[in-house]
């Protein structure tokens, strides 16, 4: 269990709203060993959210209280780390690749601006000496490696300027700026189109392979998680209801609640029936 | 094969219950609240609360001038030895009054253009907007002076002058959430539905604004009883010996600052006031906050 | 039986394009000369990306803006032009995208419900009546009518929006993306429901999406847009065993899939690297090129 790069073990998370509790995450454990992709797959409402906000140390507490249970990162628990400790680990040797490229950006910015802010604040914590100049040469290698073809032209574009696809690029650009070793992707990709979203998955992929990063996919979506892990955890209100190697899991869905969600997945194939037989025709 | 719950919904709780457990745990809405109610009964029930409700006329008692507070005038009495404390309570009168009549046709007013301007578009709202953005430039203060000297300082006069400014800025208000909300997809669907034009103003976007009327209205009231004040203090305004808040302070500091609770008190009369409707007015604006994100 | 329930012929849009001062600067063509046909009781699936210009369509269709060119035919009745949807609202109906913003969060159910049938001379002592009897329809709690979206899930609040669009007994539908905004059972419970109702209440659908593999099992013919214009149209099985189009291969190389035989159905072409061409982009530089 130690040997993980990141280990969640029995974490319990309490909503309150109006007075009343309601007990958000039950004793969720996984875990993500280095160099490892694996795959948190949940519909809206499971947890899988606010298991990775607990991960990020982005709960809003209140309205949030953490019950129980430990997150490991590199054998440290981070729920009991000084604050401080906790924050030189965000962003640089955890990082995360939001979803929305259109929000997750400051449209008045140029990327180099915000990206270089962004590396400036990590070297501050970690006490790193790096100039204006290294800096803006560190932002056009990360944007050369999600594959930008004119790097400085990018850098000093505004978001608006760059498309949906360009701009996701960017969030993970941003994402591997302090060179994590593990990358914490929500939902990237699900609000561009089918044929962006495949390219960004498969840039991912390649860039998690190439540089031995740790990937944890959060998703609702079967399809990614098939493409993108080797090791899958399905959650269902607020629970860990089965994990298993992804291909398994495809082959053969143990739980019910699995096998109704795989069941749900139309296939491209043909083949899914709609409607009820019992209405008459 | 188990099937997924359909849809789970979200345990319901009635809206009255969200709403008022949310406004109870805004202490900046309840106090504003609070101090809103107080003011407004103590202006109904000034005859039958005040120890001295005959003082609200040209009472003179000249043995009891310049009394400072005690327990027999709270207030201390003025240089004719009326009970302040009394003409204060009776002086919310006149102020709750200014307001709910200024914003008792400027929001109507405001509302309707706002709308009118913001769905229709085109010439309709280069007509209003324009309008509405000259009249912007006037300063309510300086039209109230204009109007009281061409016509006479008094209450009626001093209002119409500050109504007839004060719907401008709820006309910009409405006119840009109804912007905002033209575009957006339940109005296309109840275009494509075959509502009415009409139907779309009053019952679509309306309801829409409503939060954010209450909270630019509430917000106003302070606003609208400090001009009001302003005017009474330069002569403008309530003429003596009707007791009015503004009047009483601009009277009492004459005697400053031996007789300092002539005019102070009834300062700090105004104070509280528009600061109720100043904390009432950000109480809900943080209260619909809350609604428009969820 | 005879005429299609939906016929487009030559439907063009252009949208003009200003420069930086507001001069003409040519135009653009959003949807350009597509002609499709819907048979009573079918579901026809449009699948395209953003810029596409298939919601364009769908609100010419539901008579939100007018076209540039071309007809609609619907129910054999030529409908061009008619801004006004009450003159054919009744038989042609839309359900959005997002359930979340196509029901106005300041009303119930029953008073959404109500807006057309009040738009369309429904009696109003008949009215309560009509509203229980469309939530039944769509398997909603009568209760439900007094409730207000936000206390309703996603799937509960679509199921709303079908109830209303179904309030005046249309007979097409057109769908723009209804279930995209949905999770994975939910939509299939969605489409469970529209399924049912097309075949008790005789519907035609036009089922507007990006999602290849529901339209795979939802839709018996689909047409693939591309740039404002059908690449490619026939059968779905048809289409999407054997596409014809380098768009229609590159749409279905990109569908994230769930087992091995959907993966050996996915045309085997490389990803291109880089910047794929855009509906957007590519309809700027067409538009550069024009003089």
């Amino acid at each position: 269990m130690s040997q993980a790069l990141l280990s969640v073990d029995n974490l319990s998370v309490d909503f309150s709203t109006y007075g009343q509790t309601h007990h958000v995450l039950k004793n969720v454990s996984l875990d993500v060993p280095a160099r490892s992709q694996i795959a948190l797959v949940g519909e809206s409402g499971s947890g899988k959210t606010v298991t990775m906000k607990a991960i990020m140390g982005l709960l809003r507490q209140p309205p949030a209280t953490i019950a129980g249970g430990r997150i490991f990162y590199d054998g440290r628990d981070l729920l009991t780390l000084p604050d401080k400790e906790r924050l030189k680990l965000r962003g640089t040797a955890m990082s995360m690749v939001f979803q929305d490229p259109m929000s997750s950006l400051n449209p008045v910015f140029t990327i180099a601006d915000q990206m270089t802010t962004i590396l400036k604040y990590a070297d501050r914590r970690l006490d790193r000496q790096r100039n204006g100049r290294d800096r803006l040469a560190r932002v056009h290698e990360v944007l050369t490696q999600v594959r930008m073809r004119d790097p400085e032209r990018v850098a000093r574009s505004y978001p608006i300027m760059l498309s949906g696809g360009m701009r996701q690029r960017v969030l993970i650009a941003m994402a591997l700026l302090s060179e994590p070793k593990l990358l914490i992707a929500d939902e990237p990709g699900t609000a561009l189109d089918v044929t962006t979203q495949a390219q960004i998955l498969k840039l991912l992929k390649d860039l998690v392979e190439a540089r031995g990063l740790a990937l944890l996919m959060i998703t609702h979506n079967l399809g990614v998680v098939r493409e993108t892990s080797s090791y899958v955890y399905v959650m269902n209100k607020g629970q860990v209801v089965e994990h298993r190697p992804t291909a398994e899991l495809f082959a053969a869905p143990r739980e019910d609640y699995t096998k109704a969600l795989i069941a749900a997945v139309p296939r491209l194939t043909g083949g899914t029936r709609f409607g009820t037989a019992e209405v008459a025709p | 094969m188990t099937e997924i719950p359909a849809d789970n919904s979200p345990r319901r709780l009635s809206n009255a219950y969200q709403n008022w457990y949310r406004f109870s745990r805004n202490p900046t809405a309840v106090i504003g609240a609070a101090i809103v109610v107080i003011v407004i009964l103590a202006a109904i029930l000034a005859p039958w609360i005040t120890p001295y409700p005959e003082h609200v006329g040209a009472v003179v008692n000249f043995r009891a001038r310049h009394l400072p507070p005690s327990a027999e005038y709270w207030f201390g009495t003025d240089n004719v030895g009326r009970d302040i404390f009394t003409r204060t309570i009776f002086g919310l009168r006149i102020s709750l009054l200014l307001a709910l009549v200024v914003l008792g046709t400027a929001v109507p007013v405001g509302t309707v253009l706002g709308l009118l301007a913001g769905y229709f578009g085109g010439w309709v709202e280069i007509v209003i907007m324009r309008i509405t953005d000259i009249a912007l430039a006037i300063p309510p203060l300086v039209m109230a002076l204009a109007v009281a000297a061409v016509l006479s300082p008094d209450l009626i006069n001093s209002m119409l002058a500050i109504a007839a400014l004060w719907w401008t800025w709820h006309t910009r208000l409405i006119y840009s959430i109804t912007r905002q909300i033209r575009t957006q997809e339940f109005i296309e669907a109840a275009e494509t539905l075959g509502a009415s034009k009409f139907h779309i103003l009053i019952r679509e976007i309306l309801p829409n604004c409503v939060s954010a009327l209450a909270v630019k209205t509430s917000l106003d009231c302070g606003f609208v009883i400090l001009v009001g004040a302003s005017l009474s203090f330069l002569g403008l305004g309530i003429q003596p010996p009707t007791p009015d808040l503004g009047t009483m302070v601009a009277s009492g500091s004459a005697f400053l600052p031996d007789s300092w609770w002539e005019s102070v008190l009834p300062g700090c009369a105004i104070l509280v006031v528009a600061l109720g409707f100043n904390l009432l007015g950000d109480g809900l604006r943080d209260l619909f906050d809350v609604q428009e994100v969820r | 039986m005879s005429a299609p329930m939906l016929e487009i012929v030559g439907l063009t849009k252009t949208f003009p394009v200003r420069d930086g001062l507001g001069r003409s600067a040519g135009a653009v063509r959003a949807v350009d000369n597509v002609t499709f046909s819907i048979p009573r009781g079918q579901v026809y699936g449009l699948a395209g990306e953003s810029g596409s210009g298939k919601s364009t369509i769908a609100r010419m269709i539901m008579g939100l803006t007018p076209p540039t060119a071309g007809d609609i035919l619907l129910d054999g009745e030529n409908i061009t032009g008619r801004t006004g949807t009450r003159a054919y609202g009744r038989k042609v109906q839309m359900v959005f995208q997002n359930p979340g913003s196509s029901l106005n969060p300041r009303r119930t159910v029953a008073q959404s419900i109500a807006v057309p049938l009040d738009a369309h001379g429904h009696p109003r002592r008949e009215r309560a009546g009509r509203i229980a009897e469309l939530l039944d329809m769509v398997q909603l709690p009568a209760d439900f009518a007094e409730r207000y979206p936000h206390e309703l899930s996603g799937g509960q609040k679509q199921r709303v929006a079908i109830a209303r669009a179904l309030a005046v007994a249309p007979k097409l539908l057109v769908l723009d993306e209804p279930t995209s905004a949905l999770d994975v059972s939910v939509q299939a419970r969605v489409i469970d429901l529209l399924v049912d109702l097309g075949r008790q209440l005789d519907l035609t659908f036009l089922f507007i999406s990006h999602d290849l593999s529901l339209m795979r099992n939802f839709a018996q013919q689909v047409g693939v847009l591309y740039l404002g214009q059908i690449v490619e149209t026939g059968p779905t099985a048809e289409v999407f065993t054997d596409p014809q189009h380098d768009y229609t291969r590159l749409l279905l190389a990109s569908v994230p899939v769930i087992s091995a035989e959907e993966e050996a159905m996915r045309p085997k072409i490389p990803l291109i690297d880089g910047e794929i061409p855009t509906a957007e982009k590519l309809l700027a530089l067409r538009q550069a090129a024009k003089p």
